[in-house]
């Protein structure tokens, strides 16, 4: 028994260890296995995995780009950058929104109206994308949601970059303005897609458009170390984004400013260039509007009046706006006939009023004078602007050769070329309405072009151009309107300004010197003219027209020489004046707002050295002699006044760049 | 026979004190130091919750399973179905009265500790086969009689943690269960025709699981299939391991872990903080340091002079064993997520309890290993 047992035993204990032998040997196969599988996840694959466990950990977040300012000449803030306190919600991280968007509600205050607009906004755009509950939250508010931001997962208070315009509407039609990003910019500008952040907002018009690439900025990063559930645990790196470039602009902001005032409200444009470097010291349309309106979207019922306003305050009238330049055209007439030799300063016409008009083909041309001027001289003709005598030199000198003059001295094409909508008007030719309208001149057409009424169509900033280019004696310039330390050689503006202050126009070496001036550098400043006597002529036939009596602008000038200008002025028609309105021969205010004509005065001054060219337009305004030009007294006093401030200026930033 | 029960009951305390087995105790005491540390890890680098329980439940269990090595090897032998019926009962006390946590009813409150009779079961089970299997001669292994008893002891405490539901604590049950089937000497066509059977029946079987569970195993499949939902778990913790490397990240630098992404840490992928945290180096330090450890469980089983000793260390060794590989499998993405902790590593009183009293009777026969019983 005992023996069997034993036997039973031993069989028993071989079987137990030949059985663990078979699973020892298992397991330690499985062991390697398991070694195998560590080896192959944490060497072979181990920077597959360290890629994914940092993409778990790690978030970037794109800071909104600092935008650039604006500066005007003397270095003045005309469009500042303001921190701007936003309220951020991605609705994918949000577990319940609606408890969320009650809860603001009661933190913020928020509206129903406003929170209906908010679920609709959500409901339009991608789960993933940012919605903005808040545009512009007070500090307080900030505060708030910061303090309660715990309770309010999936929130994100967020600090931002916001415009601010310190001259409210006064530089609108220079710079623009900002507003949220649309679809639209970020599919047209590569910049703006590129550097978009929730809530960026970028240039709709003006400089502000046009710049957008020098004035954006870069995006500033943030790298944080996030949990599973999204939240920041820390910040690992901050890279500064940089900051958009500051423009500085050639224009003078108390200037800017006084033109608005001068302008008060009407329809109309003033423009002031410097007749040498090209620098615009004022460029103003009006009516304006305030820029900052858009910068969190404007609401509609003010969007609406702004845009339903008669006097078209969306519209540059500078750059964008044509209008016939009806007699300011003259002077420029004049030279072309001199410069073509089609007549001399001596041709007379007779001006007989308008029982006797100008008749062709049975067409009757009337001068705007009832009575007639009687015998007219060239010089006579351009001070007390006869239209009778317009219409004699235009049709010697043809459509095509005015048209060659004009477009040299600037019309018919942009002025500042990239920055602004600008249109290019219309300088006629006959091929150009053949071409644009399929007919033939007609002789009629160029007699009336010859007055600047027809085809003709011109910005104000075209004929501010025009005036400045004859002011400076015929030398083409290049207007520009940011200034730009490098663009001009430093010696070349210094002679120039040493030389506009010894030279005086009516001394004969003015021409001179300024012909040898702008020959230096021949490729920059061509001269426009064939005979400088020409030009001469017709600056002095301003000076006239502004100073002497029976001058169309006599009553708007300055005696004393420091102010003193010259100038022509235009009043263009808007319709054809039938018989019987000029039968009628009704007063401005008596016609309807619409019909009225426009009010244009050019000139240039101080008229013995001269430095400024202005062009002041008035809608509907009347006559120029009666509405613009008296613009145009205060204006150069005004200008000339600072002019010594200015030259100062240039002066220290001419030594700074010196060194 | 006499002489040598005699010679056992004669040694002193000092004796047996000395004939405990040291390098199993010093592989232990390394792989709950490092447990404790991985602990600490988990709660973020402070002695929290987690860490602070684990540390001392540590203490009081190894302590308690020095007490259970000088019990001798007899009692556990003369206790073993009592054993194995109190555990049924409070298997079906939790069942019926027991906590519901996370969908599962598995846990007892005793007040100082939430009890889960499961891992309980895992060493009972064993228990109760050693006690089967020490009896019966070799040549009766394979009676009908002695084939359905043993399946029945098992089938009984399965279905009822199956039923809990908590499939993987009934598998590694089974899996205890099986394994001293195997080495008692069970015909191997036995286990093959049963694996065919259930392989054929997984389908059926499968279709009466727990949605969650299906789930579990149709992501074991295809984890990138659903990546933030069931796949979660698995493409996390591959992430956390493959992210270690060589070296690992460091000492509570295991980013995985700390900014949460790792699903249930302190418990079942306390071994993929771990390897995040002390890389591959690390990992195959605490794979020697448990293999040792089986080693050392084994090689007292050997040397035991009674067939229960004998049977007890083989299937506690191996189903030591089998947890660790079940539970880094399943880590590493080797096999599906069921819930398993890893022996001493994880949180889990139960579980420690569970080790804890195994490693205690392994030790009691190392120190009795002459004992003879009848």
């Amino acid at each position: 028994m005992i023996g069997s047992g034993e036997d039973s035993g031993f069989k028993k204990s071989n079987t137990i260890n030949r059985r663990m032998f078979i699973f020892a040997a298992a397991k330690a196969v499985v062991f390697f296995g398991i070694v195998g599988r560590l080896f192959s996840l944490q060497i072979n694959e181990n920077k597959k995995y360290l890629t994914l466990s940092d993409k778990n950990r790690l978030r970037e977040a794109r800071l909104p780009p600092v935008r650039g300012e604006f500066e005007d000449y003397f270095g003045n803030r005309i469009a500042k950058n303001l921190t701007v306190y936003q309220l951020h919600v991605v609705p994918e991280q949000v577990e319940d929104f609606k408890t969320l968007i009650v809860r603001l509600k009661d933190i913020l205050n928020l509206s129903n109206s406003h929170l209906k607009e908010l679920i609709k906004k959500k409901n339009k755009q991608k789960p993933w994308e940012t919605l903005i509950v808040s545009e512009n939250l007070t500090w307080d508010e900030f505060s708030k949601i910061n303090f309660y931001l715990h309770e309010l997962s999936g929130a994100r208070p967020v600090l931002t970059v916001g415009r601010n315009y310190p001259y409210s509407e006064t530089f609108t039609h220079v710079l623009g303005y900002v507003s949220e990003a649309s679809v639209e910019d970020l599919v047209s500008n590569e910049t703006i897609k590129e550097r978009n952040v929730p809530g960026l907002r970028v240039g709709k018009t003006g400089l502000e458009k046009a710049l957008e690439k020098e004035l954006i900025g870069t995006n500033g990063v943030q790298r944080f170390e996030v949990n599973a559930y999204g939240k920041r645990i820390n910040q690992i790196e901050f890279k500064e984004g940089e900051k958009g470039k500051t423009i500085r602009l050639t224009i003078d902001t108390e200037i800017q400013k006084y033109t608005q005032e001068l302008l008060n409200k009407r329809a109309g444009s003033i423009s002031i260039m410097d007749i040498y470097t090209g620098e615009i010291i004022a460029m103003n349309s009006s009516p304006s509007f305030d820029p900052n309106l858009f910068l969190y979207g404007i609401e509609k019922n003010k969007w609406n009046e702004i845009k339903k306003d008669p006097l078209k305050p969306l519209l540059n009238k500078t750059v964008s706006g044509l209008y016939s330049p009806g007699s300011t055209i003259k002077p420029l007439v004049a030279l072309s006939a001199l410069e073509n030799d089609v007549i001399t300063p001596n041709l007379k016409v007779n001006c007989r009023g308008h029982k006797h008009p100008l008749e062709l083909y049975g067409m009757k041309y009337h001068c705007w004078k009832k009575q007639g001027h009687g015998y007219m001289s060239l010089q006579n003709a351009i001070k007390q602007s006869c239209d009778t005598y317009f219409y004699e030199a235009a049709r010697l000198l043809g459509v095509d050769r005015l048209n060659e003059t004009a477009k040299k001295f600037g019309l018919g094409n942009v002025v500042l070329g990239e920055y602004f909508n600008e249109k290019k008007g219309v300088v006629p030719s006959t091929k150009w309405k053949k071409e644009a309208i399929g007919q033939n001149w007609y002789l009629g057409e160029t007699l009336i072009n010859g007055i600047g009424q027809g085809y003709i169509q011109t910005t104000p900033l075209q004929l501010c151009l025009m005036t400045a280019q004859l002011a400076n004696g015929g030398h083409k310039i290049y207007p520009k309107i940011i200034y730009e330390n490098n663009q001009e050689n430093i010696e070349t503006i210094k002679q120039k300004m040493k030389f506009a202050e010894q030279n005086q126009l009516e001394d004969l070496n003015f021409l001179s010197a300024t012909e040898k001036l702008f020959k230096k550098n021949q490729k920059t400043y061509d001269a426009l003219y064939r005979n400088k006597e020409n030009v001469k002529f017709v600056l002095d036939a301003m000076f006239r027209s502004t100073n002497e009596t029976y001058g169309t602008s006599f009553s708007s000038r300055i005696e004393d020489p420091k102010y003193q200008f010259a100038g022509k002025t235009g009043t263009a028609q808007v319709k054809r004046i039938t018989e019987a309105e000029r039968e009628l021969d009704l007063k401005t205010d008596q016609i309807p707002y619409k019909e009225r004509d426009h009010a244009w005065y050019i000139a240039f001054g101080p008229y013995k050295n001269p430095r400024y060219a202005v062009s002041i337009l008035v809608e509907h305004g009347g006559s120029g002699s009666s509405t613009a030009a008296p613009i145009a007294k205060k204006l150069f006093k005004f200008v000339i006044d600072r002019h010594e401030l200015r030259e100062k200026t240039k002066k220290k930033k001419l030594a700074s760049t010196d060194i | 026979m006499f002489v040598q029960s005699s010679l056992s009951d004669k040694s002193t305390f000092f004796q047996k004190l000395r004939s405990l087995d040291y390098i199993m105790l010093l592989t232990i005491l390394i792989i709950g130091i490092i447990s404790s540390f991985a602990m600490y890890s988990t709660d973020g680098g402070e002695l929290r919750y987690h860490s602070e329980s684990h540390i001392i439940r540590f203490v009081v269990f190894f302590t308690m399973m020095i007490f259970i090595s000088f019990i001798n090897i007899k009692t556990w032998h003369t206790l073993g179905y009592l054993f194995y019926i109190i555990v049924l009962g409070l298997l079906i006390w939790a069942s019926l009265f027991g906590i519901t946590a996370q969908g599962s009813q598995r846990w007892i409150n005793l007040y100082f500790i939430n009890l889960q009779p499961s891992e309980l079961m895992k060493i009972a089970i064993i228990v109760c086969f050693a006690k089967y299997y020490h009896r019966i001669q070799i040549t009766h292994v394979n009676r009908i009689r002695n084939i359905i008893a043993p399946i029945l002891i098992l089938i009984i405490p399965i279905s009822l943690v199956i039923s809990q539901p908590d499939l993987g604590t009934s598998i590694l049950i089974a899996l205890s269960g099986i394994i001293v089937l195997w080495l008692a000497g069970v015909n191997i066509k036995y286990f093959f025709y049963s694996s065919l059977v259930f392989i054929i029946s997984a389908p059926f079987v499968i279709s009466f699981l727990k949605p969650y569970q299906k789930l579990r195993i149709l992501t074991f499949f295809d984890p990138d299939k659903d990546p933030l939902g069931a796949g979660y778990q698995i493409i996390q913790s591959k992430i956390a391991v493959g992210s270690g490397g060589l070296t690992g990240k460091g000492f509570l630098k295991g980013t995985q872990g700390y900014l949460e992404f790792l699903p249930e840490k302190h418990t079942d992928f306390i071994f993929t903080l771990f390897s995040e945290e002390f890389g591959f180096i690390g990992s195959l330090l605490l794979l020697t340091l448990y293999a040792i450890l089986i080693f050392r469980i084994l090689k007292i089983g050997t040397l035991s002079r009674s067939f229960f000793g004998k049977f007890f260390c083989f299937g506690f060794g191996s189903a030591i064993f089998v947890y660790i590989t079940v539970n880094m499998a399943m880590v590493l993405g080797l096999l599906p997520i069921v819930g398993s902790p890893l022996p001493i590593m994880s949180y889990g009183g139960s579980s420690m309890l569970a080790t804890m009293i195994g490693l205690g009777i392994v030790m009691s026969t190392k120190i009795y290993s002459r004992q003879l019983i009848s």
